[in-house]
């Protein structure tokens, strides 16, 4: 085995385990009702997005130095326009609801 | 075993819902006999419907766009008809059959006119202007089309089969929801656009990567024409907003079919999350239709000034910021929904922002035509008509872009002229020049201009008759969608709209005539050279109809007006030493093998066929495997019938047809400044 292949493995064996990590603690924390409310949405919201990043990193090889300019680019326009659309969207449906009250 | 299609789908309630249904399935028949008597259904089978050229494409998907046009407008002019004799009557349509009028008149015009429309210039253009050899993914594209087309056909086999939607183009539940729509209508409005977007979406994509990784050598970001800097602005804006819509079409389904509960009034459900997602696609969508138009018009007011594009880097990064801001506006499509000020007041100031990048594109074009020597082709007809009318639409957008000023009209026919202001100039009348501008590259020879400077006319005048009473209608207290009224004061106006709904009647036969014009009389207007109006940009270094591989020998760009800087150094139609084999695609037929599983998969869905739908899905993922798993899918065009196909268009450019620009050559102390976009 090259070293080449062998980092390789290091990493998606590293991002393997991070995502399964990440995927067992909402499940847990849902599964054993350790905590309730909007706590529970908070930590469930962190962990998907941390999981979006471990995919990012470990499977699709995303590097700040290696990753070509244009790649980053749009990657960083995408994460503004989920940036707009989410956080839009919770803003004005928050906003409603406590209206609605 | 057909779920709940039975023999009641027909549509017996009404004379007039039977007339048009009769209209659809006897017009699909003629063209069906048409094409039989004729033979050429191998021939179309084989040159047409599986070719994954992006030049056929296009004119396939302009065909479609047309197609709908004719039966957007009919669903209009029904409505015009209706509205003009209701004072205090039912007049000619029952309430539930023109709710399906409205219903499917926005939903053909948004989805199967406009986005067909401008995906088919893009496709015949865009991979010439930028000089490739075709798109980045030629079977995507194939899908593509086949996906707009079977939403397409969705929509008309709801006239023939069961009813449309009665919820309006925008399907707001909970009145589009099960418990009040109980029919098929709405069904048919979700499925129509789930597959289409997928098409769109799929679109998007392809057009992404083909403008980032397919230019030619030379050919950096701030050398490509504006439009295809706005196809790649729209581009991003189909990729990203696409699946908003996929999404909350989907979980209406859901509500629909399967009993979820996202929409409705009880069970944790909220409707005023649906405007939220439909508007976040919505709000870029319409700049979706709107920013290639404007590509396209800074091409034609630079050709037909005779001038290059003045500001043409105040352009791309206007167009960029339209782009941006169009994702941070949508909530002024529902300011009446009960947001607190502060939301309202970022929305609006937002709406306001958006403004100024569009104004700096008028005095762009208003630059360009300044001291230049103006042509008044049809296309450019099109653009002067454009800027002057797309004007007061705009000062009317900022107008209601102030949430106390919208509460007062929105819903009202002030909207609907307002938005029928933005898109009928904004776009439509875009694409119209494209189609005089770009038509001889299509198919090699000139649009007749006398009858397209007819249909202009025709299409202006009727356009202000028809929507500038609406403002007044609004301010007056109408609101749209109508099918009767009580208010003897409306009546007038309403006669002149239906009026100028019959002015843009004559304009489409206008536009129909003149290509009937120009096919008889083709000969006379061929285009031999490959650039007939003297163009600047690289679509025009092609021959007319262009050759399967656009380029023989791909070309090198040292400008923005890269094609008119070859011709003022003369090597615009220097043969090359040697000619190269060049890798082609292969025609497929699974393209339209997909588009029609996916027109029964929806249609299947719609009437609770389940088991058909599921035939249908795994048909389809059987065919996405077969196309996964061959590797033969591109053949190979010898060097020699390269070089025969060149001799041929080189032989035909003589120093008396073709626009020779050397004698222009800047001159002088002017000579030796650099070329405007020449650095990297």
């Amino acid at each position: 085995m090259t070293e080449q292949t062998e980092r390789d493995l290091t990493s998606y064996l590293t991002g393997f385990a991070l995502a399964l990590v990440l995927t067992a603690i909402p499940f847990g924390l849902v599964w054993a009702e350790l905590l309730s409310g909007p706590a529970i949405y908070v930590v469930i919201g962190i962990a998907a997005v941390l999981q979006v990043l471990v995919h990012l990193v470990f499977f699709l090889h995303l590097n700040l130095k290696s990753t070509p300019v244009e790649n980053l680019f749009f990657l960083g326009f995408a994460a503004v326009l989920i940036v707009i659309m989410v956080g839009g969207s919770l803003w004005i449906m928050i906003d409603l609801h406590h209206r609605m009250m | 075993m057909l779920g709940r299609l039975t023999i009641d789908a027909i549509p017996l309630y009404s004379w007039v819902a039977m007339g048009g249904a009769a209209v659809t399935v006897g017009g699909g028949l003629a063209v069906f006999l048409l094409i039989t008597y004729l033979r050429a259904w191998k021939m179309l089978w084989r040159d047409w419907l599986t070719s994954v050229d992006h030049k056929k494409i296009g004119i396939m998907y302009v065909v479609l766009a047309l197609v709908m046009l004719v039966r957007g407008f009919i669903d209009a002019l029904m409505m015009r008809a209706q509205q003009a004799i209701s004072l205090n009557n039912e007049g000619y349509l029952p309430p539930e059959h023109f709710e399906q009028i409205f219903s499917s008149h926005g939903t053909i015009m948004i989805f199967f006119v406009a986005m067909p429309f401008l995906t088919g210039l893009i496709n015949i253009i865009v991979p010439q202007q930028i000089g490739a050899r075709d798109v980045a993914f030629p079977f995507l594209n194939s899908v593509s089309l086949w996906m707009t087309a079977a939403g397409a056909a969705l929509v008309l086999i709801s006239l023939a089969v069961g009813k449309f939607s009665t919820a309006g183009w925008t399907g707001y539940p909970p009145y589009s929801g099960v418990e009040y729509s109980p029919g098929v209508g709405v069904d048919y409005w979700i499925w129509a656009l789930l597959v289409s977007g997928i098409g769109s979406t799929l679109s998007g994509i392809n057009f992404i990567v083909t403008i980032v990784k397919n230019r030619c050598p030379g050919m950096h970001l701030m050398r490509m024409p504006m439009f295809t800097w706005t196809t790649l602005c729209i581009s991003i804006l189909m990729a990203f907003a696409f699946p908003a819509l996929t999404v909350v079409a989907a979980q209406l389904a859901l509500d629909r079919t399967l009993g979820f509960h996202f929409f409705t009034n009880e069970a944790g459900g909220n409707m005023m999350m649906f405007a939220n997602l439909l508007w976040i696609w919505g709000h870029p969508e319409v700049y979706i239709l709107i920013l290639p138009a404007f590509g396209i018009f800074s091409e034609v007011v630079a050709t037909f000034s005779r001038k290059r594009l003045f500001g043409y880097e105040s352009l791309v990064y206007a167009t960029a910021c339209i782009a941006i801001l169009s994702f941070t506006v949508w909530l002024h499509h529902f300011f009446t929904m009960g947001s607190s000020a502060n939301v309202n007041a970022v929305f609006g100031i937002a709406t306001m922002i958006i403004a100024v990048p569009t104004g700096v594109k008028i005095f762009d074009w208003l630059f360009t035509m300044y001291r230049g020597r103006i042509e008044f082709h049809p296309s450019m007809v099109y653009t002067i008509g454009f800027m002057v009318t797309f004007v007061i639409g705009g000062v009317t957008g900022v107008l209601l872009a102030l949430p106390p000023a919208d509460y007062l009209m929105h819903n009202s026919t002030f909207l609907v002229a307002h938005f029928h202001n933005m898109l009928i100039p904004g776009a439509l009348f875009g694409y119209f020049a494209g189609l005089n501008y770009w038509f001889p590259k299509a198919f090699g020879f000139k649009l007749d201009a006398k009858w397209g400077i007819r249909s202009f006319w025709f299409w202006m005048v009727g356009f202000y008759l028809a929507f500038m009473p609406l403002y007044a209608l609004g301010f007056m207290g109408m609101s749209r969608r109508m099918e009767h009224y009580a208010d003897p004061s409306w009546q007038p106006f309403l006669i002149v709209a239906a009026l100028g709904a019959v002015c843009v009647l004559c304009g489409i036969i206008c536009i129909g005539i003149q290509l009937y014009v120009s096919i008889k009389t083709w000969g006379s207007s061929a285009d031999v050279t490959g650039d007939p109006w003297n163009g600047r940009t690289l679509e025009w270094a092609t021959s007319s109809p262009p050759a399967p591989y656009n380029f023989a020998v791909l070309p090198e760009v040292r400008d923005i007006d890269a094609f008119h800087e070859m011709k003022l150094r003369g090597t615009a139609y220097t043969p090359p030493d040697r000619y190269e084999d060049i890798v082609m695609p292969k025609s497929t037929g699974l393209g339209p093998i997909l588009g029609g599983l996916a027109f029964v998969l929806g249609f299947s869905m719609v009437w609770y066929i389940w088991w058909l739908a599921a035939l249908c899905f795994v048909l389809s993922l059987v065919c996405v495997g077969i196309r996964a798993c061959d590797d033969d899918t591109d053949f190979v065009m010898p060097a020699a019938e390269v070089e025969k196909i060149e001799r041929a268009r080189l032989a035909r450019i003589t120093p008396s047809n073709m626009h020779d620009m050397r004698p222009f050559v800047p001159k002088g102390a002017a000579s030796g400044l650099p070329m405007p976009g020449g650095a990297a």
